[in-house]
């Protein structure tokens, strides 16, 4: 699958297993990320998505297999270990504080500084004009940066926390879901976003349980079910189709699919069964009259 | 895209931002509600009150110097609520630490201990410190709600004031602080005052607005204040961009306790002597002057200045209703209102500011 003029993963997990107590959240999983690539990562509820990100960006430490970044194995501590090495997560509902202003939640956390001692301070104009810049890079154009984020709308606030993100110097780039709640537009927005992270070579993983959102933007697709990589593709190896067909659960699918047709060929049956009752009875009730009819004469 | 109309002029000036006057940006401030909410009230009683000269250099002064404590509480409390946290034990660690200070310079004859005034005052904000240190740490290992925890630590502190005065010295007052060696210095930093146009005004104002200053700078111009914001308005989210959201709370809570050491000195050097049931109550003034000044009950808005206004408020209603002669004991009723009205009010101006 790897040819040799492709560039070295950036981010790399082998054999990678999770346990709690006796639940296997995971269990030999392994994916990877190039620079300038989007890997998607799908998986219906319950697939073990949600523990794989917290494993990526260091909120759970993997009981088995191996975590490599840059080529060199480590241990993450902790999501802010994670962050000094580039590699940066954009939460589905946690990226953003709704009450605060957008300059102040992009630098929240890295705030610049100006002055000397009980005098330094958030340098604030340049928070805000770096803020305009940035996210005017990433082709958003605020309106104002001292208005709330909790006047933006969804796929602007998702937009911001990643221009944030990349601003920050990430290398790899983990989305969760970062379509889930939007609309069929605003989820556009950000689709535009995540291609304009991988064309600046940044290597960007994204967490959705939406095809249609991962196929246009994806170049590698990793299918997880059940804790366990179900299938790893790249974009010419799989059929929009076929990856629709795999996340609805294939077989599974078909087997449903197979029920419904039954179920529909029941139903069927017993409105042909209904019906000829109807006409029994139509007929007995015919006789019924001719009968009456005749006696009354 | 691909159309060959040319790019939009740029412009300095986004033509979607609408002209925002002075007043509706102003409108969007915490403190906006509180300012004139203070100007209300002192408007209605300067008309019902006249006569009793509510309109004074000395009315204005008694206002302020009521206000004082109450404020220098209300300011540090401020903050951590926009954190998202209560702290309901401030109250008890003004007795706690004014009894400190009185059990270690009553002389030994006395059952105390006999010590200089500083030393009292410098030991006394250690315990304070670690006492808030304590409801800090309590409140992030536990993970429980900050309200019951600080309750806990409100009986615990002014419990282990009153048993342990008692236990020592035998007494639930002690006096005479005048007396002890360091109190001329002590006084005027702390309990020394100035009359302008017939009105002692006490330094226990200064202290008040510089805390306020401070809180301010913190709050709106150092990475501090935009860690404590975060904190409070979406503790996940500001952990997951690295604010060390622990740390902020265990600060805020030792900065309560600070607040309350400072009004507790005050207090002790003003009246020479403390009492073990000095500041019972202040907790919940401290959190009402907080909110009629604007800032959120859940965390994530609010502002120093209003809960100085908050604090102004509260003392002036208690003057006014004392020299207008009205029975004292409407005095809870009016605070009550106050607060369910600045509440209403509040929450309008936030969906305005958020909304807009």
């Amino acid at each position: 699958m790897t040819t040799t003029t492709a560039p070295a993963p950036l981010l790399e997990i082998d054999n990678i297993s999770k346990y709690f107590g006796s639940v296997i959240a995971l269990k030999d999983v392994s994916m990877f990320v190039r620079p300038g690539e989007v890997t998607c990562l799908l998986g219906d509820n319950g697939a073990g998505k949600s523990t794989l990100i917290k494993v990526l960006s260091g909120v759970h430490q993997p009981d088995e297999g191996t975590y490599r970044f840059e080529g060199a194995e480590m241990n993450l501590s902790s999501p802010r270990d994670a962050l000094e090495y580039g590699i940066a997560t954009v939460y589905q509902d946690l990226a953003m504080i709704p009450l605060m202003s957008v300059w102040r939640n992009f630098f929240l956390g890295s705030e610049p500084t100006k002055g000397f001692g009980p005098f330094k301070r958030f340098d604030a104009e340049y928070a805000k004009r770096t803020t305009k810049d940035e996210l005017g890079k990433m082709g958003i154009d605020i309106r104002d940066p001292d208005q709330a984020v909790g006047t933006l709308s969804g796929g602007e606030r998702q937009s911001v926390a990643i221009a944030r993100a990349v601003h920050f110097g990430a290398k790899v780039l983990i989305l969760d879901e970062p379509t889930a709640a939007l609309g069929v537009k605003q989820a556009g927005v950000v689709l535009r976003y995540v291609v304009q992270a991988k064309q600046r070579g940044i290597g960007v993983i994204f967490i959705t349980h939406n095809p249609h959102h991962a196929y246009p933007v994806g170049d590698h697709f990793v299918i997880l079910k059940r804790g366990q990589v179900y299938g790893d593709y790249t974009k010419d190896e799989l059929p929009l189709e076929q990856l629709i067909q795999m996340m609805a659960g294939g077989a599974d699918l078909e087997a449903l699919q197979h029920e419904l047709e039954r179920a529909a060929e029941e139903g069927d049956q017993a409105a042909e069964n209904a019906a000829a009752g109807l006409e029994e009875e139509v007929e007995k009730l015919d006789e019924l009259t001719e009968q009456r009819s005749e006696d009354g004469e | 895209m691909t159309t060959g109309t040319a790019p939009p002029p740029v412009t300095e000036h986004d033509e979607r931002l609408r002209k925002v006057g002075r007043l509706s940006r102003l409108l969007s401030r915490p403190e906006l509600g509180a300012v004139v909410g203070a100007v209300l009230v002192y408007l209605f009683f300067a008309v019902i009150a006249f006569d009793n000269n509510f309109v004074s250099w000395g009315s204005l002064s008694s206002i302020l110097n009521a206000a004082a404590p109450l404020g220098i509480l209300s300011a540090a409390v401020a903050m951590l609520m926009i954190a998202g946290e209560f702290d309901l034990s401030i109250g008890s660690i003004v007795g706690f630490a004014g009894m400190t200070i009185m059990v270690l310079v009553t002389s030994p004859d006395q059952g105390g201990f006999g010590w200089t005034l500083w030393p009292a005052i410098l030991v006394a904000l250690v315990f304070a410190l670690a006492i808030g240190w304590f409801n800090g740490i309590l409140v992030v290992t536990t993970k429980l709600p900050s309200f019951i925890v600080t309750l806990g630590t409100l009986f615990i502190f002014r419990g282990l004031t009153i048993a342990l005065t008692r236990t020592i010295t035998n007494r639930t007052q002690l006096g005479g602080l005048d007396e002890v060696s360091g109190y001329d210095l002590a006084q005027k930093v702390f309990a020394s005052s100035i009359t302008i146009g017939g009105g002692r005004f006490s330094i226990a104002i200064l202290w008040w607005v510089l805390l306020v200053v401070v809180s301010t700078w913190v709050l709106l111009k150092m990475t501090w204040g935009n860690w404590i914001f975060g904190v409070g308005g979406d503790p996940n989210a500001a952990r997951n961009v690295g604010v060390p959201v622990d740390k902020v709370r265990i600060a805020l809570f030792m900065t309560t306790a600070f607040s309350a050491w400072l009004v507790a000195v005050i207090q002790a050097v003003q009246f020479t002597g403390a009492d073990t049931l000095r500041g019972t109550g202040q907790e919940f003034q401290a959190i009402i002057a907080a909110v009629v000044g604007g800032t959120l009950l859940t965390g994530g808005y609010g502002s120093a200045v209003g809960a100085a206004f908050g604090a102004f408020i509260f003392a002036m209603v208690k003057q006014g209703i004392r020299i207008t002669g009205v029975d004292g004991d409407w005095f809870q009723v009016f605070v009550g209102a106050v607060l369910v009205i600045a509440v209403i009010f509040n929450n309008y101006i936030r969906q305005k500011a958020v909304k807009k």
